[in-house]
């Protein structure tokens, strides 16, 4: 038998949240390195699989399946596509940067019993959705996937409502309940959206009698497993219901700015960057291939909401008045476009929508560090607090500068690209939602850049004049992403070549064929 | 009564007395039950005739050895096949020897056990004038708060009655899941309830409210007790027997001979509706279903907590399977009646658990409605009506047992001056002061509302599949809705524990016994089990999911 190498890469980092919440109280310095290593192991694990996985071979590789809750019909099955490798890569690259982003915003205060250990924890817990994020991207069956998607939401709420920004201006006490507030209401959305669809994963076993996406899926293609038109649409909201709270789609999308705003720098890039994508992964995954007729009878629908949220998302981040809030509501933009570029169930829609899921994690990771190391120098995260801060950390203000031109899209940076691929992918069917749709990138040059002049220019405010540039420790961060964005933006053919026969396959799944150009078309 | 029948009943008493051929029973297969009732007899020899000091640990002895031996004996006869194969009907009729009442038997012993360590804790309370002491009052007979429970404590008095009592209370679980007949079912019920209705009373601290407690349990559980033995009137006019096969016989419509006595009456439908309608209704209040759940919160929230975690887990356990049988095998033939108003129930129930709880503002009553919403979960499982139906139903319950009194062992270690602090105010902040306990306890509320990876969640999931394969999509749909709304109130907790500044006067935890640790252990142990690697007691409980007829 073969090296287990997809178990290997989500088990890792599992074994390293083991390892890490035991180690010591005392030795939190020792908990940090040692995470940051089954990080860097499971960064290599995966840049093996990117290695060993042929883009031209079978749909899913490297596949591994074992019997496990017979009684359920449920097997631990498990294969990548080229969707799910680019998504493994992106989360094994995000975390260890992530980490090292957040070095020291768990340092315990100065309170709490001897066996109260923060660092420890929240080490352990970016660990275990690390590996519990791998696994849902890895599961070819619907029950194990659907197991992962719910329970990373327990590490991710502890994340949240465990730990915040410090030194803020409310108050600890204020800040907790905020916390807590925000911990609760992203947990409640995504609970209910995981349960609504647990029903939908019941009836789907009712309808099919076995959980493998492989077999389901080869049967839906051979015809001989027929659902009713009226079973399959109603299985299929119960699982875009689930994915569309994940990603998020409006209007189930108010968890977010919470959420995102109350959790410090890192959590909030593993929320959107890492863990919303499983949201869009699954839409791409679960419900083109299992319900392709229904996907087709909502696409006019999804493709409106996710306008809506394009706009809207975009409209509200121009009126935000705190950093991480607007960062947030520019998310929802970027996530009406991925899930736009997956329904507009083109080609180059899709391979636009998963380049863009790789894309937006670069570019919010590399805008939202960076605004985390803005707001923990200053202890603020509201916009009005800030101003000149070019002149007194003028390394910060440009590594600003380019994560806020690449998630308004600028050529030349990686967000580009796949903006552009989802764009012209949407105008070839849907003209009129891809010219609407173009408001965003209007709109996304207002709030970057409004959100940069107001913080980054002008006269120097009091309280940012000592404000010290990057540290060694937070260059290492930026740089390689922001490295990554420009390769990516210049060059994304390793990217696409990975993901477009992936994409072709899902798009004979829904028996969907490109539009004919209008000149050939002509002729 | 026509008078032939009446004239008929004076010449069968005329009649010379026939000899009465002894019965026969299987005492090896009854072997579970007989131990554990010895042993209870033996626990009140204890209290006559051995001496105070040496009380305490003779009595526990004598629990643990006979839990286990009664253990050992489901097992032993489950290895034999009576489980499966040689599923019979034992003791003239009256007790099955079956897959779904030896499952049953071993949950309730298992659960016996860890409850029994949570009863002999001591460690918890600090020490009264030298002695130790445990949950229970030193004499139930004092008046609370009056000179003679003063000079009971001085003299460190304590009830070891409760280990007795509990023995006879698992008798009874023991037999009621698996009576076979109707009066076998009314004394198992009567057997189990009693010593329960004393042990709510017994409670250490809080005393007026434990008696308070007693009183109600004991009241609403005589109505539903009454309610039941009427349904098994009635349900003797129908069919002229008590005896499961016979009734269903009759309900299928097949009259063997009709007793001249109840000529008028047998296989009038009316009195089969009403009188198994009463019969069940009985179940129902013993599950805690609504709208039979009035006695739950008070009880739980009164009772003294190691009652609680054991009532909560075994009572439930065996009163399901006293329904599962009931409605199984007695009245398969009319479904469709009794089918609607399970729905009905089962969804009220579900509902009513789930949102009455999350205004709740002390953990045990919390946990009563829990419990509540989780019988409507378990009744979805019930109403499939299909192997699977029954096995899901098992599973649950065993996954449900053991969740319950980790939980309940929880809640003995967090305490302030007056005892537990039960009311949720004072859980604030528990993980930064101790961060495993409070861990641990999340683990339990994350099981009570079924996140993957705990066996809350196989236990539900088996639950709607068996329900959703009989076709009851939309009690699933509404259960799913229910989880939603009861994952909010075990968030809130966690979210007091962990999110929460801890209160500069907040009850402490206190460090137990290995006794008690084990209890908690054993309930860490089985939720991740069940929940990780659940194949082999799914194939357990998809074995012992046939009833015998």
């Amino acid at each position: 038998m073969s090296f287990p190498l997809l178990t290997a890469t989500a088990a890792l980092p599992a074994v390293g949240a083991v390892a890490t919440a035991a180690v010591p109280a005392a030795r939190r310095t020792a908990a940090k390195w040692l995470a940051l290593a089954f990080s860097l192991g499971t960064l290599a694990l995966a840049a093996t699989i990117l290695v060993r996985f042929d883009p031209g071979g079978a749909r899913y590789q490297l596949t591994e399946s074992h019997s496990w809750i017979a009684a359920f019909g449920v097997r631990y099955e498990l294969g990548v596509d080229g969707i799910a490798v680019a998504l493994i890569g992106l989360t094994a690259l995000l975390v260890p940067f992530v980490m090292l982003a957040g070095w020291h915003d768990a340092d315990p205060l100065e309170t709490g019993s001897r066996r109260w250990r923060p660092t420890q924890g929240f080490f352990a817990l970016i660990l275990a959705l690390e590996a519990m994020v791998i696994l849902s991207f890895e599961a070819t069956d619907v029950f194990l996937f659907y197991i992962f998607f719910e329970a990373m939401l327990i590490p991710l709420y502890f994340l949240i409502g465990g730990f915040g920004d410090r030194a803020h201006e409310r108050g600890e006490k204020a800040a907790s309940t905020q916390r807590s507030y925000a911990a609760v209401k992203f947990l409640l959305y995504n609970l209910a959206g995981g349960l609504i669809m647990l029903a939908a994963v019941i009836g789907l076993y009712v309808v099919a009698g076995s959980f493998s996406l492989t077999e389901i899926a080869q049967a839906r293609a051979d015809g001989s497993l027929r659902m009713a038109t009226g079973v399959e649409r109603w299985l299929f909201l119960g699982f875009f219901f689930a994915f569309a709270v994940k990603a998020p789609l409006w209007p189930l999308h108010t968890w977010l700015p919470n959420a995102m705003q109350e959790s410090t720098a890192p959590v909030a890039v593993l929320i959107t960057a890492v863990v919303d994508k499983v949201g869009t992964f699954a839409m791409l995954r679960f419900c083109l291939q299992l319900f392709p007729e229904a996907s087709t009878w909502a696409t006019p629908v999804v493709l409106v909401l996710a306008l809506i949220s394009i706009i809207y998302g975009a409209l509200l981040a121009v009126g935000q008045r705190d950093i991480k809030r607007l960062i947030a509501y520019a998310s929802i933009s970027h996530f009406g476009f991925i899930i736009m570029g997956i329904f507009a169930m083109t080609s180059q829609g899709q391979s636009g929508a998963t380049l863009y899921m790789v894309n937006h994690g670069l570019s919010t990771a590399v805008l939202m560090l960076i605004a985390g190391f803005l707001i923990s120098r200053r202890g603020s995260r509201l916009i009005a607090d800030y101003g000149g801060v070019q002149k007194v950390a003028p390394v910060l203000a440009g590594t600003f500068l380019i994560g806020s031109l690449a998630t308004l899209s600028l050529p030349g940076l990686a967000p580009f690209v796949s903006e552009f691929l989802v764009l012209v992918g949407t105008f070839t069917r849907y003209p009129a939602i891809g010219i609407a749709a173009t408001l965003g990138i209007v709109l996304a040059a207002l709030y970057t850049l409004v959100l940069y002049q107001r913080t980054m220019t002008g006269p120097v405010r009091k309280e940012v004049s000592a404000m010290p540039d990057l540290r060694v420790r937070e260059l290492v961060v930026v740089a390689p992403l922001i490295v990554l964005l420009i390769f990516l933006g210049v060059y994304p053919k390793p990217v696409t070549d990975i993901v477009n026969p992936a994409v072709q396959q899902t798009m004979s799944d829904v028996h969907q064929t490109d539009p004919k150009p209008e000149v050939e078309a002509a002729k | 009564m026509s008078t032939a029948a009446v004239h008929s009943l004076w010449t069968i008493a005329a009649d010379p007395i026939p000899r009465i051929d002894a019965p026969k029973i299987e005492y090896g297969q009854l072997s579970p039950v007989l131990i554990v009732v010895g042993a209870a007899i033996v626990g009140m020899l204890i209290e006559a005739f051995v001496p105070r000091r040496a009380r305490y640990y003779a009595q526990v002895f004598v629990s643990v050895v006979a839990l286990c031996a009664s253990f050992a004996a489901v097992v032993a006869l489950a290895a034999q096949g009576y489980g499966t194969t040689k599923a019979h009907i034992a003791a003239m009729g009256a007790v099955a020897v079956d897959g779904p009442a030896l499952f049953l038997q071993g949950t309730i012993l298992l659960a016996a056990l860890v409850g029994l360590f949570t009863f002999a804790e001591r460690r918890l309370d600090p020490a009264a004038h030298g002695n130790r002491v445990d949950s229970f009052a030193a004499q139930a007979s004092s008046v609370p708060g009056s000179d003679s429970e003063k000079a009971a404590v001085k003299a460190g008095l304590t009830t070891t009655e409760v280990f007795p009592l509990l023995l006879f209370a698992v008798a009874g679980l023991l037999v009621f899941p698996a009576a076979n007949d109707l009066l076998a079912l009314f004394v198992a019920l009567e057997v189990l309830s009693l010593p329960l209705y004393l042990l709510c009373a017994l409670a250490r601290r809080r005393r007026l409210m434990s008696q308070e407690a007693a009183v109600k349990y004991f009241l609403l559980g005589a109505f539903a007790s009454a309610f039941t033995l009427f349904g098994i009137a009635l349900l003797y006019g129908y069919a002229g027997s008590v005896s499961y096969a016979a009734i269903a016989q009759v309900v299928d419509g097949n009259v063997p001979h009709i007793t001249p006595a109840l000529a008028n009456t047998m296989g009038n439908d009316a009195l089969l509706l009403i009188g198994a309608a009463m019969v069940v209704m009985g179940l129902l209040f013993k599950v805690g279903a609504v709208p039979f759940h009035m006695w739950t919160p008070d009880v739980y929230q009164g009772a003294p907590t190691p009652v609680t975690g054991f009532m909560a887990a075994a009572t439930k356990v065996a009163a399901f399977g006293a329904l599962l049988r009931l409605l199984y095998v007695v009245l398969p033939g009319m479904r469709w009646d009794w089918r609607p108003v399970m729905w009905a129930v089962a969804i009220v129930t579900m509902l009513v658990g789930a949102i009455v709880a999350i205004t709740q503002t002390d953990i045990k009553r919390l946990l009563a409605y829990s419990s509540i919403a989780h019988a409507g979960f378990i009744l979805a499982g019930v109403i499939a009506t299909s192997r699977d139906g029954v096995s899901s139903v098992l599973f649950y319950l065993a996954a449900y047992s053991f969740v319950t009194i980790g939980a309940f062992a929880v809640v003995t270690l967090v305490r302030d001056a007056g005892g537990e602090a039960t009311h949720l105010s004072g859980w604030a902040g528990l993980g930064r002061r101790s961060p495993l306990v409070a861990a641990v306890f999340a683990v339990f509320l994350l099981a009570f509302a079924g996140i993957p990876l705990t066996s809350g969640f196989t236990g539900k999931f088996a639950v709607f599949r068996a329900a959703a394969e009989g076709g009851a999509v939309p009690l699933v749909v509404i259960g799913v809705i229910a989880s939603a709304v009861a994952a909010f109130f075990y968030i809130r907790v966690i979210v007091l524990m962990f999110f929460s500044e801890p209160r500069p006067e907040g009850p402490t935890v206190a460090v137990p016994s290995p006794l008690t640790m084990a209890a908690i252990a054993v309930g860490v142990v089985a939720t991740v089990v069940l929940g990780v690697a659940p194949q082999y007691f799914l194939d357990l409980a998809n074995q012992a999911g046939v009833f015998v007829r």
